[in-house]
Formats: structure tokens, C-alpha cells, sequence
């Protein structure tokens, strides 16, 4: 047992180190996403929370070295299984993409070709990428769709991606994503078009595929109750960084960041029903004009003077535990409360 | 409270939509919102939490006059808006307002925040003296939040948070007595929507408004709400104070949108990783062809014969609050459930 932990944690399923992107704007580079780490191992997820503009489904597409046009990898590395994929080109990206890693969308329409059955687009991935025939490949294809959970799959091979309801469509993505037995699924907001009956659905589904399966997963949320579900571990991003990283019941008992403490208590808390929400005042920043020092100053009810000069690299407090806060301990302190 | 006559009452409310032909689709008519009574009383919150299809939004749209009603009334301080003479009807109009969702889509993007507030005092004259316009605008958008040199802005100049502030402003410009928020904070981030809902509750202990809060995010009703309406398919199911609602649902689909809603708690699942939710099976019918008897108990764990054949009315039953169910009850507590705790637990 022992052995097996240490050869697991050897080589992790995905490595992110210093990840940088930029974007070319008409008044020079942007940075969307600067000194970003982390790490995800077999039956692990990682959820990276944010809100818009944070840079979460920025990193996630660098991932899938689907970086946005205007944009590119200005620095740092990402390893897949170990292997460097900075800098692949589009042919062996393609023989990764859907093989190695994978993705799931908030919008599986946009994903779907809505003029193709549902059972062709999933018999085309082994048909394409394992030479299936197409008996076999509609055979595999009905499969796949019952165990994502899709009732009367053998009848729906033949429905066109309008016919199915926004949670079939999203158990269509699943079932596609992982057609090819990937290591590692990334879910950017899979869940956030969804009703809430519809939404635990699918966060069971995934969870019952994780397992199977011993797939690695990020999941990028807004949602701090979907995260709180569905993680391991937990990154808070602002303003293109990660302020603060740890297993979920870390950091929603102890935020060591004072914007992940607000996020808590700008939320209404279960255990203490309509207390005032505590607002963090303001709202995130342009990219565009970064505050100087710590991005989160302006807002923050913690600030002192080295948060205005001195932008705080993430401090390890702990294994797989970090903040990039000048004054975590205090934060972690004045708890939830 | 209950006992003063309400401000809005809604009474077996019937709105339909004529569905013309379609590819793959039947023509037909949908009831999306099939029989409903509620009421708000003055100074009150009322939640309306449903998932999308239930038909919370038509109500509001019928509440403000965008839709007419097929059946049922819509009555305001104990009038008929469907009665009503016409310059009335206008009066009356002034003291429901409506904001949606997406502010960007509802602002008129060539207008600054100045015209489109003063917009409404062209609309219902009268009510400010055009000489205290400017004043106004800016008393307005202090009110809100913003700075008065916001006036001359355009709506694209702003942030989501502080559009939503704006369309809030050009409700109360003129001095409504109700707010229909349809889904008034879902667009905003978490950090943006504290400060709206703060705002929302703020306004109404210094002006005494009504709000009727259309959501499906059970926390923030939960948060801002006194009583609440549970929606399915376009039928009341379960209604209640807060408190009954969310400690003692006692219809099967609230005690599963309860369950499914994730909370900051929920990290604390059991050894198996679950968290011991209601998982519901299959999606919400189509409206157009709604189940006969129950409408849930297509999904529905306790259903039996009986739902098929007769539908339940929204009365009391053993609950202490209306519920329209023929077997309503309390779940067993978390502890206890297993499978065999009558908790669907397979998909």
C-alpha cells in the first residue's frame, strides 16, 4: 500500500508549474493567468473556483492546448502523464486530445453538430480513432450512452442532439469524452445550464465515472456549493492567479485568503439562516489595470501597506496547502465566523 | 399580516401560449402557468423558486402585463387588472415594476443611465416635476449605490452588478409598491450578488416595498424570503413560511430540490463520498402534454395509483402549510436513510 501511494504521487496525472498566458491586445500583452501550480493525481478532483475574469477557463483550455488566438503560453509548464506538452503541435495534440485528456463544456450544444445523430458523433471516435466498423462502433456507441445513464440508449443512437433534453445532452458529452479512455476530464461549469434536480444528476454521474474509471478531473465552477460537493481539493483564483489551494474542507473552514473568506460569506450560510451576507466591496479588476501589489488589496478588509508594494507569491502553509496572502495565519484566525 | 388584505393576489391564474407547428413538434397549446394562487402582502417577500419550465416566469410577466392572462385574476390592492379601465390600468401599472435577469438586455444601450431613468417620468407624468428631474436621478442613483456622476454614463460603461443597479433605480423612479425580481441576481458573481441582495433588502426596510422573488437558487430565497411557492410545471406544489418550506418540506419535490441544491456544507459527505441526496430520475415533462393526475408523479418516489388518477389539491393536509400531495410527510432524518428509508438512491 504504502508503495503503491509513493509511486502514485511519483509521476501525478497532470503538472502545472509558473503557467503563464498572455493576450495580445491593440495596447500590448495582457496576462491572464500568471504563476499558476498545481497538480492532479488518479480519483483526484480539483476544482478551480473563481468568477468571471479570473482566468479559470483560460487555464483549463491551455490544458487542452486549446489556447484562445489572440492569446499564448508566455511561460511555466504543463505535463501530461510526465510528458512536457508546451509547444505540441496541432497533430500531437490531436493524438492526446479525447486519448489522454479531455473536456466537457457548459454548453454541450455548442459541442454537438446538430445535424448528425447523436449514436453517429459517438460511433465516429471509435470509428476514427480505433478503426471500430460501424456495427461495432454503433454497438460500442449504444453502450457508452447506458452507462452515462441515457434510457434507452439502442433507440436514441438515431435522435439528433435537439431531441434530448439540456441533462441528456450533457450525458451525450460525457458519454463522448470518455469514449477513448482518457486519464484525465476537465468539466468547465458542466453543470451551470443545468436545473438544480438536473445538476445533481450529472455530479453523481461524474462521480460514479471518476470512480470507475480512476480518472484524474478539474472541475472549473463559480459555484462554491457544486464545489464543495463534487472536490478533493480546492484552487480559489483571482485576477489570473490562485490566491489559495488545499483539500475542500481546508479552505471552506479555514480560508486562509481573505478573498476566499469572503466569497464564504457573501454566500448564505446553512448553519446560520438569514444572517447578513457580508458583500466584498467592489468588484474584480481589469486585467487591463492590475492593481499594483496584491491584486486583491483594493478590496480587502486585511490590507496593509506591504499589500499596496508587494505582490504575495502562494506560501505553503502546510502539504498541498497554500495561500498567497501576506497575512494568511491572521485570515485563518479570524475564521468563518 | 395575514390578516390585512394583500397587495398582489394572485387568484387560479391561467396563462397560455399558442404553440404554432413545428419540425418534430406538435402544435398545440401550453398552459406554463396552469392554475396559481398567491398573494403578497405590503412590506413582504415572497419567494417563487421552481426550475426552468415551471412557468415562474410567465407569472411575472403576467403580474407586469406583458402577457395576458387566459383565466384567473390578477388583482392589485383588491382590484381586477383585468377589469380595470384603461387610464386606471396605467396607474396602477406604476406601482408594479419588474426587473430581469440580465440588465444589459433590458437597458436600452443607446440611452445614458440619466434618460433612461427619467424615461419613466415621461411615461407616467406627473410624478416628479420635470424641474427636479436632474435632482432626482442623482438622489436615485445614490440610492442604489452608484454616484451621481453616473448619470451621463452608457449602459455598457458598467459592470453587471452595477447594471442590475441601475435597472433597481429605474423601478423605484417611480415609487412602486411591488418589485417583480425575476431572477434578478443569477447573472452576477457571488462577491457582486451579496452587494445586490443587500440593497434589495436594504430598500425595503427604509421604503417599505414588496418584493416578489422569482429565483431557482434556493439559498438566496432562503436568505431574503418570508414565505415561499414552490413551482412544478406550472403548479403551485408547496407553500409556506421560510421556515416551513425549508425545515419541514413535506411535497416530494421540494424535499428533492432541497436535497439537490448544494451548500457550502456539502464537502461533509459521508465515508462513500455521497452526501445523501435525493437524486430525482428523468427530466420534467414536456408542457404540453402534462402527466395525468400529479404532475410529479412521473418522477416521483411515493406515487402511487391514486396520482395518476387524481390530481392534489394545494389545501393543508397534516403539514401545519398547504401542500398539493396525496402522501405529503416528513423525510426520515439524514441519519437514518438508507435505501430501504423510501430515499430513491439509484439513478
Amino acid at each position: 500500500m504504502p508503495d503503491e501511494r509513493a509511486n502514485e504521487s511519483a509521476t501525478p496525472l497532470l503538472e502545472v508549474e509558473d503557467l503563464a498566458v498572455e493576450f495580445d491586445t491593440p495596447a500590448g500583452p495582457l496576462r491572464a493567468v500568471r504563476g499558476v501550480s498545481f497538480e492532479v493525481g488518479e480519483c483526484e478532483t480539483l476544482a478551480i473556483v473563481g468568477e468571471s475574469g479570473s482566468g479559470k477557463s483560460v487555464t483549463a483550455q491551455t490544458l487542452m492546448g486549446l489556447v484562445p488566438l489572440s492569446a499564448r503560453i508566455a511561460g511555466g509548464r504543463v505535463a501530461i502523464e510526465g510528458r512536457d506538452v508546451v509547444g505540441l503541435s496541432d497533430r500531437e495534440w490531436q493524438a492526446l486530445r479525447g486519448e489522454r485528456i479531455s473536456m466537457i463544456f457548459q454548453d454541450p450544444l455548442s459541442a454537438l453538430n446538430p445535424s448528425l445523430t447523436v449514436g453517429y458523433q459517438i460511433a465516429e471516435m471509435f470509428r476514427r480513432h480505433r478503426g471500430a466498423g460501424r456495427a461495432e462502433a454503433r454497438r460500442r456507441a449504444a453502450e457508452l450512452m447506458a452507462q452515462v445513464g441515457i434510457p434507452d440508449a439502442e433507440r436514441r443512437l438515431d435522435d439528433h442532439p435537439h431531441r434530448f433534453s439540456g441533462g441528456m445532452r450533457q450525458r451525450v458529452m460525457i458519454a463522448m469524452a470518455l469514449a477513448l479512455d482518457p486519464r484525465l476530464l476537465i468539466a468547465d461549469e458542466p453543470t451551470t445550464a443545468l436545473d438544480v434536480t438536473v445538476q445533481a444528476q450529472i455530479l453523481r454521474l461524474l462521480r460514479q465515472r471518476q470512480r470507475a474509471e480512476r480518472l484524474g478531473m478539474i472541475l472549473i465552477s463559480h459555484d462554491l456549493g457544486v464545489v464543495a460537493r463534487a472536490a478533493d481539493r480546492v484552487a480559489v483564483m483571482y485576477a489570473g492567479r490562485i490566491v489559495e489551494t488545499g483539500t475542500v474542507a481546508e479552505v471552506y473552514e479555514r480560508p486562509a485568503h481573505p478573498y476566499t473568506l469572503g466569497l464564504m460569506r457573501a454566500v448564505p450560510d446553512p448553519r446560520d439562516i438569514g444572517a447578513p451576507l457580508e458583500a466584498i466591496e467592489g468588484r474584480p479588476p481589469d486585467l487591463a489595470a492590475r492593481p499594483a501589489g496584491c491584486a486583491f488589496h483594493p478590496r480587502c478588509p486585511f490590507a496593509r501597506d506591504v499589500c499596496r508594494t508587494d505582490d504575495p507569491a502562494p506560501r505553503e502553509l502546510g502539504l498541498r496547502r497554500a495561500s498567497a496572502c501576506h497575512f494568511a495565519e491572521e485570515v485563518i484566525a479570524h475564521g468563518r465566523g | 399580516m395575514a390578516e390585512a388584505e394583500p397587495l398582489l393576489e394572485l387568484s387560479d391564474l391561467v396563462t397560455s401560449y399558442r404553440l404554432r407547428p413545428g419540425i418534430g413538434r406538435p402544435g398545440g397549446e401550453v398552459r406554463a402557468v396552469a392554475g396559481v394562487s398567491l398573494t403578497v402582502h405590503a412590506g413582504e417577500t415572497v419567494g417563487l423558486v421552481g426550475e426552468s419550465g415551471c412557468g415562474k416566469s410567465t407569472i411575472a410577466r403576467t403580474i407586469v402585463g406583458l402577457v395576458r392572462p387566459s383565466g384567473g385574476k390578477v388583482l392589485f390592492d383588491g382590484r381586477d387588472l383585468g377589469t380595470l379601465p384603461a387610464k386606471e390600468l396605467r396607474r396602477l401599472r406604476r406601482d408594479i415594476q419588474l426587473v430581469f435577469q440580465d440588465p444589459y438586455a433590458s437597458l436600452n444601450p443607446r440611452m445614458t443611465v440619466a434618460a433612461l431613468i427619467k424615461e419613466a417620468w415621461r411615461i407616467h407624468p406627473g410624478l416628479v416635476p420635470r424641474e427636479r428631474w436632474d435632482d432626482e436621478v442623482r438622489a436615485l442613483l445614490e440610492r442604489v449605490g452608484l454616484r451621481a456622476e453616473h448619470a451621463g454614463r452608457y449602459p455598457h460603461q458598467f459592470s453587471g452588478g452595477q447594471r442590475q443597479r441601475i435597472s433597481i433605480a429605474r423601478a423605484l423612479a417611480v415609487r412602486p409598491r411591488l418589485i417583480v425580481c425575476d431572477e434578478a441576481v443569477s447573472a452576477l458573481d457571488v462577491s457582486v450578488r451579496a452587494q445586490i441582495l443587500n440593497l434589495l433588502q436594504e430598500l425595503q426596510r427604509d421604503l417599505g416595498v414588496s418584493y416578489l422573488f422569482i429565483s431557482h437558487d434556493l439559498g438566496v430565497v432562503r436568505h431574503l424570503c418570508d414565505r415561499v411557492a414552490v413551482m412544478y410545471l406550472g403548479k403551485i406544489v408547496e407553500t409556506g413560511s421560510k421556515e416551513d418550506i425549508y425545515r419541514s418540506p413535506a411535497h416530494p419535490y421540494t424535499q428533492a430540490l432541497l436535497s439537490a441544491a448544494p451548500s457550502l456544507d456539502d464537502w461533509r459527505a459521508d465515508e462513500d463520498g455521497e452526501h445523501g441526496e435525493i437524486v430525482l430520475t428523468g427530466d420534467v415533462p414536456s408542457p404540453l402534454r402534462p402527466p395525468t393526475g400529479c404532475r410529479f408523479r412521473t418522477r416521483c418516489w411515493r406515487a402511487q395509483d391514486r396520482c395518476r388518477d387524481e390530481e392534489p389539491a394545494l389545501v393543508e393536509r397534516d403539514t401545519g402549510h398547504p401542500v398539493a400531495c396525496h402522501f405529503p410527510g416528513a423525510l426520515p432524518p439524514p441519519a437514518t436513510t438508507a435505501p430501504e428509508g423510501g430515499r430513491p438512491m439509484k439513478e
